[in-house]
């Protein structure tokens, strides 16, 4: 299945883009997709392991199942106000 | 009345959000206006950029919004976090409503900015007078409700 993964702030300057399309297996968690992405080697390997995750725009853990045509954003530590 | 909140790249207008709050019920008016400042650490800054996953922090915005209503009883809140390149001085955010009594105004007030720290997805990139930027060290963002 296809999703789509979003890079906001810092994790965007770090892996230079804003989106990318990845493909991955039915039935992935967030945690697959983390580790698929780091797998690929620099940039990628320097997003965090644990990164803030968010699931069609709500909050998500590692845990969380991904369907096809998922959003999924890396979160940088927040900073609003 | 209902419960108003805006996130995007308009500017503030700090009497704008005020008007749209108040009823004859109410006899405590709470307006807070977050603006750029011109230093942080000791070092001099120049302007902001806040960059947001738009989409949602507007529907989080609009979540906490409806939690504070609730919780404090009053529909009357206004609330706009601004995205984009700001100079010193200018509000980044604002909020205002109203309550019969200031206690929980300033309750309430004070519970919406604190929660926009903690769970908006917007981040602000800082330029230093010497030429120098930086992300703002943020906070780790929320993980979803136990289930």
């Amino acid at each position: 299945m296809q999703v789509h993964t979003l890079f906001f702030a810092s994790y965007r300057e770090l892996v230079g883009v804003p989106r990318l399309s990845v493909t991955l297996p039915g039935g992935s968690r967030a945690r697959e997709l983390v580790v698929e992405l780091r797998a690929r080697g620099a940039p990628f390997d320097r997003l965090p392991e644990r990164p803030g995750l968010a699931v069609n725009e709500a909050w998500a853990s590692l845990d969380t199942e991904l369907g096809p045509g998922d959003e999924i954003a890396f979160i940088p530590p927040v900073a609003g106000g | 009345m209902a419960v108003w909140t805006h996130v995007g790249p308009e500017p503030i207008d700090p009497a704008g959000v005020l008007a749209r709050v108040g009823s004859a019920d109410d006899g405590a008016v709470v307006l807070f206006v977050g603006i750029v400042r011109n230093h942080a650490e000791g070092r001099s800054v120049s302007g902001m950029t806040y960059e947001a996953y738009t989409s949602m922090a507007a529907s989080e915005l609009a979540a906490l919004a409806s939690e504070a209503a609730e919780r404090w009883q009053t529909d009357r809140i206004a609330v706009v976090h601004r995205t984009g390149a700001l100079t010193l001085g200018e509000p980044s955010v604002a909020i205002a409503l109203s309550t019969p009594h200031r206690a929980e105004g300033y309750e309430a007030s004070r519970w919406i900015i604190e929660a926009i720290k903690e769970r908006l997805p917007i981040w602000k990139h800082e330029h230093f007078v010497d030429g120098e930027s930086r992300w703002v060290p943020g906070r780790t963002p929320p993980t979803p409700a136990a289930s």
